[in-house]
């Protein structure tokens, strides 16, 4: 008989995503990974705006709705003068990466002890799929209608990749939750980074490549699809810079 | 008397002793002695200090310590302090407490570097999105600089809203006789973020903005019944009542004073909190009065516009209302008294 799983205390109410979206299934991994670290009951979360607020109708923790882009700013006084609870940021790319870019890269660059899951579905999620900083080269968009042109748009960014060459981060890692065995690594590249937080190792950070197919004009499957033919390819997966075991 | 301190050092000091303990900044003139001050003092008291990228991140970082329930500020000037207007309406969107500094100079745009009054508006009214109002405490010296600090993050955790520190260029970078207060125990607020989600939060989707507006309503009107604060002198048997603050309200105090000297009949009001507007101090003005005068350091006159209202809500008539606007500086109570000279004599048109 199917044994069916607990869903984390702190995530049991309805969200609203729209079908065949990643968000869901981030989210309830970082809250089971938070629940069986026991920090469930020692949780922030700076969560950003666009899709990702629709986390603060969902999560039973202390969560504060920042401003487009500022995550990385406020969990980085959160956890200043909060060290021993758990800060997580939570972004979508726009929000992370475009908007935010300055905040994202200067909390990493200063190697602040809090997690970020930066998720990357290419596009600006709700506001109606408009061009990101890692939408892909010919990607169309309600803002690339003719598909990006790299040339007058610059290259999507790598945004791990970047902290982990450049950066002296605990933890950098990307995942993708396109298919059950990605969905089990992710999980463990999001423990390995709160983990790296519990021993205040640094900066942890998890990209995470994720299904839009409100935006993509897909179904769900076609967009699983996509991240499988197109993404990973361009954003490859694994850990970039592992803990170091003490 | 207390020893000789810099404006700058003595409000960041003043604010360590209030119970601040985290700063984020940027740097920017007239501002940035707070900073540097709070550079190594933070980390000598276990407070947090963060040298920001920029002024957005800077209040976004105050604005994660006052959830935290952290007495958390900020200080900047002119196009810095516009950067940070979407933290402040953040800050108190969330009802989060909170103290703002702005060491005001002139101009518009990147501005200059000159001492200024130009930000009254701005701070008075709210420069971010929405209807909203921080309390503006603007002080004439380095000792009522000092006294204030602590007074704006009492406000800013008593109605859980910002408060801002309205001074100016030239106080900052000036010396003056000081004495601190003694140190007030740290304590954080109880609804601050401990990772227990002990104060339970809505989403923005599941916001009732027609109750809430109720709400920020009779917040208001309790500030404004409570925190009406001002300085006057002469007002009751007047003829013209000047009305300044900062600064100039110290030189419009000394012009005042010379001019009764010469057996004018003047008084006048400085405001020590701009906003709520000390509406009250205008009840005891003699009610024969000839004019209102405003001393400013702007270009087109801004406090000019709540003394008109304000007369026109509390006299009930249609008394007028003059503007001196000084530009920048620091106005001269020679210049002062000329420029009252032309008033009496209608040489300078009422504004109002």
């Amino acid at each position: 008989m199917a044994k069916s799983k607990k869903i984390a205390e702190i995530a049991k109410k309805t969200s609203s995503f729209c079908p065949g979206c990643g968000h869901g299934v981030v989210i309830r991994l970082i809250t089971e990974c938070l629940e069986e670290l026991g920090q469930d009951k020692n949780i922030i979360f700076g969560i950003g705006v666009g899709c990702s607020s629709l986390l603060g109708g969902v999560l039973e923790t202390d969560r504060l709705h920042c401003l487009h882009g500022r995550a990385g700013a406020v969990c980085t006084s959160m956890k200043r003068v909060n060290p021993d609870n758990i800060v997580v940021a939570y972004q979508g790319d726009g929000d992370a990466y475009s908007i935010g870019l300055a905040e994202t890269t200067s909390a990493a660059y200063r190697n602040e002890k809090f997690t970020a899951i930066l998720v990357n579905n290419t596009n600006y999620g709700m506001t109606g799929g408009q061009m990101s900083n890692t939408t892909m080269p010919g990607q169309k968009t309600t803002t690339s209608p003719m598909g990006r042109d790299c040339a007058i748009t610059g290259n999507p960014i790598k945004f791990p990749e970047l902290v982990a060459d450049q950066f002296n981060a605990a933890y950098v890692a990307r995942g993708a939750v396109n298919t059950p065995a990605n969905i089990n690594k992710l999980k463990g590249y999001i423990k390995n980074a709160l983990e790296a937080q519990i021993n205040g190792e640094g900066y942890s950070v998890v990209e995470v490549l994720s299904p839009c197919p409100t935006n993509w004009g897909m179904s769900p499957l076609k967009a699983m699809e996509r991240i499988e033919n197109e993404l990973i390819p361009y954003y490859p997966l694994g850990e970039f810079k592992t803990r170091e075991v003490k | 008397m207390g020893d000789m301190i810099k404006g700058n050092e003595a409000i960041a000091e003043a604010a360590v002793r209030a119970g601040a303990r985290l700063y984020a900044g940027y740097p920017i003139t007239p501002s940035t002695e707070i900073m540097e001050y709070l550079s190594w003092r933070m980390p000598e008291i276990g407070g947090t200090f963060v040298q920001a990228e920029s002024e957005l991140a800077g209040i976004n970082m105050v604005v994660g310590g006052a959830a935290c329930g952290v007495r958390s500020f900020t200080a900047s000037s002119g196009p810095g302090m516009s950067l940070k207007q979407e933290g402040i309406t953040q800050l108190y969107d969330e009802e989060l407490a909170a103290v703002v500094i702005n060491v005001v100079r002139y101009g518009n745009g990147i501005g200059t570097l000159h001492t200024a009054q130009c930000d009254y508006l701005r701070e008075t009214r709210g420069g971010g999105n929405g209807d909203y109002r921080t309390i503006v405490l603007c002080p004439e010296s380095i000792q009522e600089a000092v006294d204030l600090t602590g007074l704006a993050f009492d406000l800013a955790e008593k109605y859980r809203t910002v408060a801002t520190l309205m001074t100016e260029g030239a106080l900052g970078q000036m010396m003056e006789p000081c004495e601190l207060p003694e140190f007030k125990e740290v304590k954080r607020q109880p609804w601050g973020f401990d990772g227990k989600y002990s104060y339970k939060k809505v989403g923005i989707f599941d916001r009732d903005s027609m109750k809430e507006a109720v709400l920020l309503n009779e917040k208001h009107d309790l500030i404004k019944a409570n925190e009406q604060r001002w300085e006057d002198g002469d007002i009751e048997d007047a003829d013209y009542v000047f009305v300044a603050y900062g600064l100039p309200g110290r030189s419009t105090k000394g012009a005042v004073e010379q001019l009764k000297a010469q057996g004018h009949k003047v008084g006048f009001i400085r405001p020590i909190i701009a906003w709520p507007f000390p509406e009250n101090a205008f009840a005891k003005v003699n009610p024969n009065v000839k004019g209102f005068i405003t001393v400013e350091a702007n270009a087109t006159g801004q406090l000019v516009d709540d003394v008109a209202l304000t007369v026109k809500k509390s006299m009930k008539s249609d008394i007028p209302v003059y503007c001196l606007p000084y530009v920048y500086g620091i106005p001269a109570m020679k210049a002062i008294q000329e420029d009252f000279v032309k008033i009496a004599a209608g040489e300078i048109k009422e504004v109002y």
